[in-house]
């Protein structure tokens, strides 16, 4: 038995062991930020020769021609962003009232099932999703939406302009509502767990005050987090604009700037699934990391913003 | 009563109305995939799936090459993020504390627990396929480890901070050094966490697809070689989901039935580990 003599303070083997034990915790730490630097350098130098050859023109040329060897990107990145906005636009306001709902308004042996179920529902694959995207809504709106609509578009209208295309489902628009029907869980799970955290004495004072339920949402509760609130629609984007598999099913995957609401387009994302493994020449793959640099720096600067915001939101 | 108080009740009403149907709306879109998933995938539900592998198209078969790679890779994957990930979540909560370098890599745990998972791929591309001219399991393992190791080290991280300071100091006043003390009493008692931490971080990367496109590619036979190209279900389920052929299709949507359900099946258990941890 450890004796004042052999304590862990003076043998020497417990003092070995304690120096090589922090060192392993300090190394394995310290390896998640090099991941991370090498993510960074990785794609910096992979897609360097792209950036050299095209200049600032890579990101506002669209034409993207493995044929003559020219590749610009603004055709991915609006698609990225079109795409992102778009779903983040449409998941918001259901995933808010989600969230308020089961918080709020939901009774309680009601509102805890739901909301495991919809915390599952937010670890399905991506992968399903697009699938889903790809073999049931996208026949379903070309059929139901598209084919009808383009009989009443004249050609060179405004609303050909926005709502125009090959109405075979696989377009911009869809692949955004795949987007949001995918984050939605994801975020109303995070709203959820943001407006239980704040204190009962916030609401029954709102309450107290003769507040309606609305109000009390509206005016005390939601702004009390409105900080992690943004956290989460950042969190939310983040996943939209660096989603792959989802997109790429559906979108259509047609190179250059989309000219439509309804028309083919593309992601950062998916081109590079697309392409990467078939990518021909030396240029073609670095332009292909180029962009997935695009996209590191996009989501990064996002999630990070979201980060800020929710950790500012534990009081 | 009056006009504005009318009108007040009225805009509850219809506030309360609206975050129901909201309810409504995305249950129910969510229950349509769901039930696709199962109409589609399940009509090919045979114990072929498990026991034959691809086919060519119009010929019988099953998954059973991308069930075993997948089961492989992720395995691989997950050793390595356990051992990564519990020894860095166990620095950030007993070493670390609010150092401005763990704080550091805290934030940048949390970015990378949602960074793009094709952005993975690419980088294990770089760092493991170019150099080595192939395509391995051994790469697509390692892309599966970079996203399973930030949950991993979340979770132990919060897991460890829980352990009440009282179980240390005893461990210390005994005269344990601190890493005896980490090992023997903290991991012990945060074991249950760990685990559940563990199982959301194999559900997480086992549907996972883009990381593996460009690292393990996929392979129409069964292979048990680590430094060949390897099948995995996503991959496999991506082929077949774009390809031209009815049966390759239908496999699709099996495959899709089998990693959703799996993944539901794991994130179960490690809820109800983790709820039978804190009724303790």
């Amino acid at each position: 038995m450890a004796t004042r003599a052999d304590s862990a303070v003076t043998r020497p083997a417990a003092r070995w062991d304690e120096y090589l034990f922090r060192a392993a915790c300090f190394s394995a730490a310290t390896l998640l930020m090099a991941a991370l630097a090498g993510v960074v350098v990785s794609l910096a130098i992979g897609g360097w020769p792209a950036f050299k050859a095209f200049g600032w023109r890579f990101f506002i040329t669209a034409e993207w021609n493995p044929v003559t060897d020219l590749y610009g990107a603004a055709g991915p990145i609006v698609g990225t962003l079109v795409t992102g906005f778009l779903a983040l636009a449409m998941a918001l306001p259901l995933a808010l009232g989600v969230a308020i709902f089961l918080t709020e308004f939901c009774p309680r042996r009601l509102a805890q099932p739901i909301a495991v179920a919809v915390e599952l529902l937010a670890g399905i694959p991506s992968i399903v999703y697009g699938m889903w995207g790809l073999f049931v809504f996208a026949p379903w709106f070309a059929a139901h939406v598209q084919a009808p609509l383009a009989v009443h578009l004249t050609e060179g209208s405004w609303a050909a302009r926005f709502f125009g295309g090959v109405p075979n489902g696989a377009n911009i628009f869809t692949a955004s509502v795949i987007l949001a029907v995918m984050i939605l869980p994801y975020m109303a799970a995070v709203f959820r767990e943001l407006f239980l955290s704040v204190p009962a004495q916030v609401r029954e004072a709102a309450f107290g005050l003769g507040s309606t339920s609305f109000e009390a949402v509206s005016k005390v509760i939601v702004p009390y987090v409105r900080r992690g609130v943004v956290g989460v629609v950042m969190l939310g984007l983040g996943r939209a604009l660096g989603e792959t598999m989802a997109v790429t099913f559906i979108i259509g995957n047609a190179h250059g700037l989309p000219h439509s609401l309804f028309d083919a387009g593309s992601t950062i994302a998916s081109t590079i699934a697309n392409e990467f493994t078939e990518a021909t020449g030396e240029l073609h793959t670095a332009s292909l990391i180029a962009l997935g640099l695009v996209l590191f720096i996009i989501t990064f600067a996002v999630l990070a913003i979201a980060r800020v915001l929710l950790a500012s939101e534990r009081h | 009563m009056s006009a504005r108080s009318a009108r007040r009740r009225i805009t509850n009403a219809v506030f309360v109305g609206a975050t129901a149907l909201a309810t409504f709306v995305a249950l129910a879109a969510l229950l349509l995939i769901l039930w696709s998933l199962v109409s589609k995938g399940a009509g090919g539900l045979s114990g072929t799936i498990f026991t034959q592998d691809q086919p060519a198209p119009g010929s019988p078969g099953g998954l059973r090459n991308a069930i075993v790679g997948s089961l492989i890779m992720c395995g691989l994957g997950m050793a390595i993020a356990l051992v990564v990930g519990i020894l860095a979540g166990t620095w950030l909560s007993e070493y670390g504390g609010q150092s401005r370098y763990a704080r550091a890599v805290r934030f940048l745990n949390d970015v990378l627990l949602s960074a793009p998972s094709i952005l993975i791929g690419l980088f294990v591309y770089e760092l493991m396929v170019a150099p080595f001219h192939g395509f391995s399991a051994y790469a697509g393992a390692v892309a599966l480890a970079f996203l399973a190791t930030p949950v991993v080290v979340r979770t132990t991280e919060d897991i460890l901070t829980l352990q009440p300071g009282a179980l240390r100091e005893a461990g210390m006043a005994l005269g344990a050094s601190r890493a005896k003390v980490i090992r023997t009493i903290i991991w012990r008692g945060a074991r249950a966490g760990i685990v559940t931490g563990g199982l959301l971080a194999f559900a997480r990367i086992s549907g996972e697809t883009a990381p593996l496109l460009f690292t393990s590619l996929g392979n129409q036979y069964l292979n048990l070689d680590l430094s060949q190209p390897m099948a995995a279900l996503p991959t496999t389920i991506f082929q077949f989901a774009l390809s031209a052929f009815d049966d390759w299709r239908q496999l699709a949507w099996t495959g899709a039935l089998l990693i959703a359900a799996a993944v539901l099946i794991i994130n179960i258990v490690g809820r109800l580990l983790a709820r039978e941890v804190s009724h303790k």
